[in-house]
């Protein structure tokens, strides 16, 4: 499948800004006397992490002015069940911000975080969901998609949020910190497993798309046309797979080694430090989610391609 | 609405005869001259007459061979590929916005390109290829089934039916109500053995490919004796002119 930079850049980018609203609310509903300012920090770049990650599905859009049309179909479309949490989820964050600058609290702050928390995992679920659903691409249909972007945002996100409660001075236990390490650690056993999964997964076969009989082997004499059409050009796309060993290991290393190491220093070293170890996690996991998003859409093979 | 209706009685959709078919992708012609001024117009090509035309067309012509197996000798297949009007069109389901629909009346597959907003997704969620984006438009373009034809009152009776299927020159294609045991196009379809495409997937499409017949597979040479010729029988005559005409 074609990767389009602006459908990678909005799961990844909203992705994390959904990880650190899940982070903040729950930093608010446990510990919310701490700093209020921090959390209020954490929630305006979570908001601005969203928003612009959202703003930027709109520019693979041929109308993007008609984008609103997108919320009538909750019913069956993923991508219009994302679109309408997308919204919601903006209210309890908006709540959240606005009582931060009034005198008290109209709505409860723990009823607000937990709801923040839980339609941000929402969110990122119906994101997966819209790949997740797709019959012809096999590769999505893996069991992992979901929980792999459900990682990468609460990794990412997590990590962003650790290192604002932290910087420049804040205190926080370790739990948090063992949490990202185990994140970490579990995205990288879950995407390499997802990767050996999909080096074997076959396509419905060419017998099957032009209904010849299973044992009847058809060989492409002339194609259709004699140049690219949209469905070359959208779901035949090969660079990837020629560096996919390459650019695994690269992804592999941003997402889950690295962030384990940062990880791991951070435990050790004094507390002042924790804040910017877990900052160069979030970067490195953030990196890391790009190249892994390019290879999820480049390397993903399309039942169309049989015909070809 | 991007619910699918409950399954309609009335299912117009193709039946393609892969036996018949030559390849001369007339049908893909007739089919982008309509459309290109139907009610999906237009179907753009981009540099349609340079070294890199590309371009919108809701029919493509593959050409395969098929190897020979057992008693049956090496063929080509001809295979037009278009919408199939599926049954359980997920095409219809993944749309956000409504644009894509599956009729309730005759389900038959269209898109409303005044609620299309271009995403693509639809064309994802199609195995047959069948969805074609416009770059110029920015919308979703595929087979109407020459919905602006079938239904026609100002056209002759005889020419209400599909352009594909009015151009075929070797009547591969026929249009028809699938849902009707009574229609020639079902009869067609049971008595050929017709079948569809990729049904592992689920989606249920309407149209049907008719498989190739079985090949006449030749005389059998075994049952052919070696003729032998006894020379020094023949005549003077016979003998010199076989051993001239041997040389």
């Amino acid at each position: 499948m074609h990767p389009a930079f602006s459908v990678i850049f909005f799961t990844t980018l909203s992705g994390m800004g959904y990880g650190l609203w899940v982070l903040m609310g729950s930093q608010i509903l446990l510990s919310d006397s701490a700093n209020p300012q921090k959390n209020l920090s954490g929630l305006l770049l979570g908001f601005l992490l969203v928003a612009i990650g959202l703003s930027s599905s709109t520019l693979h859009l041929g109308k993007p002015l008609r984008a609103w049309r997108a919320f009538s179909q909750w019913r069956t479309s993923w991508l219009s069940r994302e679109g309408v949490l997308a919204v919601i989820c903006f209210i309890p964050a908006l709540i959240l911000i606005t009582q931060n600058y009034l005198d008290h609290d109209y709505i409860n702050k723990n009823i607000l975080a937990v709801a923040l928390s839980l339609l941000s995992i929402a969110t990122v679920i119906c994101t997966a969901m819209i790949y997740a659903s797709l019959k012809p691409i096999p590769a999505w249909q893996h069991a992992y998609v979901v929980p792999i972007y459900l990682l990468f945002a609460c990794l990412a996100g997590g990590a962003l949020g650790i290192s604002i409660i932290c910087i420049p001075s804040g205190s926080l236990s370790e739990y948090p910190v063992f949490a990202i390490l185990l994140l970490a650690s579990l995205l990288g056993v879950l995407k390499k497993r997802y990767w050996k999964d999909i080096d074997t997964l076959s396509l419905p076969s060419r017998a099957s798309a032009l209904g010849l009989k299973p044992d009847q082997i058809a060989n492409v004499f002339e194609r259709p046309h004699t140049e690219a059409n949209y469905l070359t050009t959208e779901m035949g796309f090969v660079l990837a797979r020629k560096h996919s060993r390459k650019l695994r290991a690269v992804a592999l290393l941003l997402f889950s080694w690295l962030p384990i190491v940062f990880c791991i220093a951070a435990l050790i070293v004094p507390q002042a430090f924790r804040g910017y170890l877990m900052l160069l996690t979030a970067l490195s996991a953030y990196a890391g989610s790009m190249v892994e998003r390019w290879l999820f859409f480049a390397e993903a093979k399309h039942a169309v391609m049989q015909y070809y | 609405m991007t619910m699918l209706p409950p399954p309609s009685k009335k299912k117009l959709g193709l039946v393609i005869d892969l036996d018949t078919c030559v390849g001369c992708h007339a049908c893909a012609v007739a089919c982008k001259e309509w459309n290109a001024g139907g009610i999906a117009a237009p179907l753009t090509d981009e540099n349609p007459y340079g070294a890199d035309p590309h371009g919108v067309w809701f029919n493509r012509v593959h050409s395969y061979t098929i190897d020979a197996l057992n008693e049956q000798p090496e063929t080509t297949l001809h295979f037009p590929r278009s919408c199939l009007h599926c049954e359980q069109a997920p095409c219809v389901t993944v749309c956000p916005t409504g644009a894509s629909y599956k009729r309730a009346e005759d389900g038959i597959v269209l898109v409303d390109e005044d609620k299309c907003i271009g995403c693509k997704l639809c064309s994802w969620a199609c195995p047959y290829g069948a969805r074609e984006y416009s770059q110029v438009e920015g919308v979703m373009k595929k087979c109407t089934l020459c919905v602006d034809r079938i239904y026609n009152e100002h056209i002759p009776e005889e020419s209400r039916k599909p352009a594909c299927v009015q151009a075929c020159p070797t009547k591969a294609r026929h249009f028809g109500d699938l849902g009707d045991e009574e229609s020639d196009i079902f009869k067609l379809v049971k008595d050929r053995g017709g079948v569809e495409l990729m049904p592992e997937l689920g989606y249920q499409p309407v149209n049907r490919y008719l498989p190739q017949r079985e090949r006449r597979t030749g005389q059998k040479q075994k049952d052919v004796k070696e003729e032998i010729l006894e020379a020094e029988k023949l005549p003077p005559m016979l003998r010199w002119l076989d051993r001239v005409l041997s040389r």
